[in-house]
């Protein structure tokens, strides 16, 4: 098991390298950082010597070297546009992003797999059949589609939920949650289900299909004959052997809602990374897109080392090698 | 005649299909008493394992009963809804499937899977389910029961996980155990091994065990008696002695036939020509009628049934097949 944390450690921090080297190269050669830096008006002199002071006439390893050891102090610059370390902007937005996902990610769970359970136990009920129809329309609609349709019902018609913002904040530490205050739940409502719509319909699908396979297994058929009630049958002996592939999917969607909240965040103004990085998008602020990068890919690296780390938890075929030769004979 | 345990009459299974309705199983009786093996034996498809399914009410749909009855000690069984079968099922026949390696739900540790078994069918508390599984382990032949209670299935060869299942049927002391195929997946050694212990239990608990299987070495060895299976119907009942001596079906004999023997030289093995019919061609009289050396016309006309011991057969039944 260590063998294995280590092997996975390894593998992420190499991953992160290769990262950084992409985010470096990007931040290095797309344009010229003194350009962007400096004001008109500044002369041949001047250019030289901020150049000189940015370590900028260093060879390529020893400047890849020093924005290595810069990320991982989190020191990623000053943004160009607002003048402001771009490690604080982050952690401005961070939290607001990532209780969304949080959020969208737990509804869709939570949702999804009775779902996926209940279609494919009464796959040939009429409510079974109608959740089958109803997850096509909830996967191919748009999610900015489903934003706005929500806006409309709930906030414009109904008044009962607000249509922007993130409501009132309580600070712990660095972090900014919404999820302390009433108007910061009210907030978060819409946009994560918005965000979620998509996901449930994946879960509930996937989980379906998952649970018609296993609901054929022999295993299950023993379980009924040892007399087993047919429910629990279903949602511990069934289940348990399809969330497998649901954690995958989940561990890989969670850093897809965060890299990709940003359509969401810009429907709902949620003032997250997804903006933030928009906005750097606009005004060519490298600074900003290369912590982006950079944040984004670690957030997916963590998530599949931990992803790896649960399979062997759910799954105890996964945990050992040692078990296959330690069965005992005859 | 109260220690009959199993008793089926008249049995009768079917599967509507777009083309049809299959007869699976078509018109089977029998007895198995208490203590007593019944060996079940047929080639694939011959409705072996639908009986033993629809004895523990887990024919899979479309699959029906659609006539005769089974009662299990007396009480009918066949018809009962789901939760009334939940109270049967495990707790008065007990069961052991084919593959060990699949009838094991691989993510709960094999000792979970056995108090959780005991205790929906004793109501024991958890540590006292927990003793009774080690008993119970013990019971079946599994060594070092204190460090194995918590391995998980594939930590378990072949033989060993299909003592657990073994084990697992006993949990609630049933009446009947319905065996399909028990020893099949296993190797030869192991075969053995598994026949002597299911015929220990039987003998020392008064169980009384349906083996399905398709190996009539299997069946020499364990049963008691024989129920030969041929096409959804029964060809031959009786005890495994006589008809392992002196078959009385032609279906039988072609089968004893093509049994290898240690002590007998023999250069070639019996084959019995053609193959059983599918269920959507059986022919009209006796099923097995176009590969039998004696068929005549009565065999093409009238069926042959047996309700009792004998052999489904006009040769044996009548003395002609005119």
């Amino acid at each position: 098991m260590i063998a294995f944390l280590i092997k996975r450690m390894a593998n992420a921090a190499f991953v992160m390298l290769a990262v950084a080297l992409l985010a470096f190269v990007i931040f290095r050669f797309f344009g010229d950082p003194v350009e962007m830096m400096v004001n008109e008006q500044a002369t041949q002199a001047d250019r030289a010597e901020l150049r000189e002071r940015l370590g900028l006439n260093d060879g390529f390893a020893t400047q890849y070297a020093r924005f290595v050891t810069n990320a991982v102090q989190g020191d990623f610059g000053i943004s160009y546009r607002n003048q402001q370390d771009v490690m604080v902007l982050i952690k401005d937005r961070f939290p607001a992003t990532f209780e969304l996902v949080l959020v969208a990610t737990v509804i869709s769970l939570v949702v999804g797999i009775p779902l996926g359970v209940i279609t494919a136990v009464h796959r040939r009920s009429r409510l079974a059949q109608a959740l089958q129809l109803g997850s096509i329309v909830g996967v191919s609609l748009p999610s900015f589609v489903v934003g706005i349709l929500l806006i409309l019902g709930f906030s414009v018609s109904l008044g009962w939920l607000p249509a922007f913002g993130r409501g009132e904040t309580v600070q712990i530490g660095w972090w900014s949650t919404g999820l302390l205050t009433p108007s910061g739940r009210a907030a978060l409502v819409l946009p994560a289900v918005s965000l979620s719509t998509f996901q449930i319909t994946l879960v509930m699908r996937l989980v379906r299909a998952e649970m018609l396979e296993t609901l054929r297994s022999d295993y299950i058929k023993f379980a009924r004959a040892r007399g087993v009630p047919a429910a629990r049958v279903q949602w511990r002996h069934a289940l348990r052997n399809c969330l497998m592939p649901v954690i995958t999917l989940t561990g890989m969607q969670i850093g897809n809602l965060i890299a990709f909240a940003l359509v969401t965040e810009t429907v709902f103004q949620w003032p997250g990374m997804g903006m933030l990085f928009i906005q750097a998008v606009t005004f060519v602020d490298i600074p900003v897109m290369a912590a982006y990068l950079l944040l984004v890919s670690l957030i997916f690296v963590v998530l599949n080392t931990v992803v790896d780390i649960t399979y062997a938890w759910v799954d105890p075929r996964l945990r050992d090698d040692s078990a296959r030769s330690g069965g005992a004979h005859g | 005649m109260s220690d009959i345990v199993l008793d089926i009459r008249n049995l009768r299974v079917e599967f509507p299909t777009r083309k049809g309705v299959l007869t699976a199983v078509d018109d089977i009786s029998l007895q198995i008493r208490r203590g007593e093996i019944l060996g079940m034996v047929g080639e694939s498809g011959a409705g072996k394992s639908m009986t033993g399914m629809a004895i523990l009410g887990l024919l899979e749909p479309p699959g029906r009963i659609a006539a005769g009855s089974i009662h299990l000690s007396g009480d009918r069984i066949d018809g009962l809804d789901d939760r009334a079968l939940q109270a049967i099922r495990g707790r008065r026949i007990g069961a052991v499937f084919q593959d060990p390696l699949t009838s094991l739900n691989p993510l709960f540790r094999v000792g979970d899977q056995l108090v959780e078994t005991i205790r929906l069918h004793t109501g024991l508390s958890r540590s006292r389910a927990r003793a009774r599984a080690k008993d119970l382990m013990h019971e079946v032949g599994i060594p070092a029961v204190e460090e194995r209670i918590d391995s998980y299935p594939h930590q378990f060869s072949g033989g060993m996980r299909q003592r657990i299942v073994i084990a697992l049927a006993l949990c609630a002391e049933p009446e009947l155990i319905v065996a399909d195929e028990p020893t099949t997946a296993l190797d030869v050694s192991i075969q053995a091994q598994i026949t002597a212990l299911l015929r220990r239990l039987c003998r020392e608990r008064g169980t009384a065990v349906l083996l399905v299987t398709h190996d009539m070495g299997v069946i020499a060895e364990t049963a008691d008696r024989v129920a030969v299976m041929y096409a959804g119907r029964l060809a031959e009942l009786g005890p495994v002695d006589e008809i392992v001596r002196r078959p009385n079906h032609p279906y039988t004999s072609g089968l004893m036939g093509s049994i290898p023997s240690l002590r007998k030289d023999v250069d070639e093995l019996q084959m019995i020509p053609g193959s059983m019919p599918r269920l959507d061609a059986i022919p009209p009289g006796c099923a097995f009628n176009p590969r039998c050396t004696h068929a005549g016309p009565r065999c093409r006309r009238e069926t042959p049934r047996i309700d009792s011991p004998g052999a489904a057969c006009w040769l044996a039944l009548e003395g002609e097949v005119a």
